[in-house]
């Protein structure tokens, strides 16, 4: 039985909604630019309506299959990068993709497996982290801050941790030529980026296969069919044959009493792709949405003539905090971790330190103020869209983190700010995006994922028996 | 508040997972049930909303059976007969 939906959550869920619509109206008639920024906050809001409707957490994919046996999340991630493949290959193929592909190589599974390990301790990914805090879920929050933080201080860090650095980067770093100002051959990150990560090949499956990826061909048949259609497929095969056959084998014998023929085969596999309408149905708009973003923003750039966020911002006389490219972290399409980054970046900036030497704030991505940067509205819109959809079914609770939970927050945040550095992108970003573009470095971080999760959950089936086996012995089990 | 386990009759469990996020709640659900025997009744109570969706499916995946579903204030109250 489901309890009503309150009038004082509805006032709240309208309450909201008026905000940002109430935002949008007004910075639109100071400055008609604001409306590149609105059209992040809307998207933000749709996703974060679509995640908290499907309850959809890229962590629990693989965490909920190897801990409960529950395929629900990966299917509803498939079926989301499939349709955001598909909306996204029309996008690429007149022209209208603001993707740009990332260096493929070992270190996207090894950040995988590191934002993988992460997203297990702290109960959710990047993107489940910020819609679990629109449901009034203070672990959430706590994560979300260990995230920002984490990134912050790694993208700058160097002192000692040069001594980290091997040769080889540090040489082909300083042989990029960067302007002085950035120091390439000082900070971790920096040297790991110019000396290593910028040195690797980019592979998208339209190139690998001949095609142009910008073409029909390419984007529909290489990155599309070839890229996700077929490792979705194989992938989904494989959880089928792994994790639910054995079950439905079971029922289906228990009913009847005899075999599984092949028309069982199909409609176990169909059972599994629609176990959970939610996700499926979140699924399906986010992955639509996803591509329609893309189409907008670079519509909105060619209305203004420009090619980054960062020149409407200089054009409205918001200087501060730009790289010295004149840019700021403007995807163009769905992303999480940069902007989480950047407003911690952006504090830390105010009370002092120097953090623009450095490829990631000072070259690429930039510090502006949170006001006014176009991937923290789409966050804080992401949150109350969450909120949002919590608020109208009863789900919406704030919740104290424990001493416990806490602890567990901070080391997953820690864990997954760090991986997402090193993958240059989270389970969206760096996954998602990549995997749905037909980016081969995609499904590398994927699979250190799949592995992070894989030791997560071992650690946390020890953990919860040890607690469990306390209460057993309390009542004389 | 701290997760709890306990024996309500014979035959009847409670499991309190209230404040706990993903994935204690469905990790303590399945690790209960593995330890009642056939026919026993689990009522667990968490207030975690993207538990459910992931409890409902192993419920119904290890052949349990979902005999009550009750909720209130972002509270969850169910009961699960095991197979």
């Amino acid at each position: 039985m489901e309890d009503a939906v309150s009038k004082k959550n509805q006032r709240w869920a309208f309450i909201i909604i008026g905000f940002f619509a109430l935002v949008s109206v007004l910075t639109y008639a100071h400055n008609e630019y604001y409306i590149y920024l609105s059209a992040y906050l809307w998207f933000g809001l749709i996703y974060g309506m679509c995640l908290q409707y499907g309850r959809f957490c890229f962590a629990s994919a693989f965490r909920d299959l190897f801990a409960v046996g529950v395929p629900r999340m990966v299917v509803g991630i498939m079926i989301a990068t499939i349709l955001f493949s598909f909306v996204s290959a029309f996008v690429t193929a007149t022209g209208m993709s603001t993707f740009h592909s990332a260096p493929t190589s070992i270190h996207a599974t090894v950040a995988g497996l590191i934002f993988g390990i992460g997203m297990v301790f702290a109960g959710g990914c990047a993107s489940g982290s910020l819609y679990k805090t629109g449901e009034g879920n203070g672990v959430a929050l706590m994560v979300v801050l260990s995230i920002s933080v984490t990134q912050a201080i790694f993208v700058d860090i160097g002192g000692w941790f040069n001594k980290l650095v091997p040769q080889s980067w540090h040489e082909s770093a300083l042989a990029k030529k960067l302007p002085a100002v950035i120091n390439a051959g000082d900070g971790w990150v920096d040297q790991y980026l110019a000396g290593y990560v910028w040195n690797q090949p980019i592979k998208k499956f339209s190139e690998m296969l001949g095609l142009k990826d910008a073409s029909v061909a390419g984007a529909l048949l290489g990155d599309f069919l070839v890229g996700v259609v077929l490792p979705a497929a194989v992938l989904l095969l494989v959880v089928y044959f792994f994790w639910v056959r054995n079950n439905y084998r079971k029922k289906l014998t228990k009913e009847r009493g005899d075999h599984l023929t092949f028309k069982d085969e199909l409609a176990g596999y169909w059972g599994m792709i629609m176990s959970s309408k939610r996700t499926a149905v979140a699924g399906l708009f986010l992955g639509i949405a996803c591509g329609l973003q893309m189409f907008v923003i670079e519509g909105l750039r060619i209305k203004f003539g420009v090619k980054n966020a960062g020149a409407l911002l200089s054009k409205m006389g918001h200087d501060f905090g730009l790289s010295i490219n004149g840019t700021v972290f403007d995807p163009g399409y769905w992303y999480v971790t940069t902007q989480e980054a950047q407003w911690v970046g952006w504090v830390f900036n105010k009370l002092g330190w120097n953090n623009m030497d450095n490829i990631y704030f000072g070259l690429n991505n930039g510090i502006p103020n949170p006001a006014i940067n176009p991937a923290d509205w789409m966050s804080l819109a992401l949150i109350g869209g969450a909120a949002v959809m919590a608020l109208l079914s009863n789900e919406f609770k704030f919740k104290k983190p424990t001493m416990e939970l806490a602890t567990w927050a901070i080391i997953g945040g820690f864990f997954m700010g760090i991986g997402s550095r090193l993958g240059l992108g989270c389970n969206v970003g760096a996954f998602f995006v990549r995997v749905a573009m037909g980016d081969a470095s995609g499904w590398l971080f994927g699979l250190g994922m799949i592995g992070g999760a894989f030791i997560g959950v071992k650690f946390f089936n020890w953990w919860t028996e040890r607690k469990m086996a306390k209460e057993m012995a309390a009542m004389n089990f | 508040m701290a997760m709890k386990f306990e024996r309500q009759a014979e035959g009847r469990f409670l499991l309190d997972v209230q404040g706990y996020v993903c994935p204690h709640p469905q990790i303590y659900t399945k690790k209960a049930l593995e330890k009642m025997k056939s026919g026993d009744v689990l009522e667990i109570i968490f207030d975690n909303p993207s538990s459910s969706e992931s409890i409902a499916a192993m419920i119904d995946s290890m052949g349990n059976e979902l005999i009550e579903q009750n909720r209130s204030g972002g509270k969850f109250d169910w009961k699960i007969r095991k197979g």
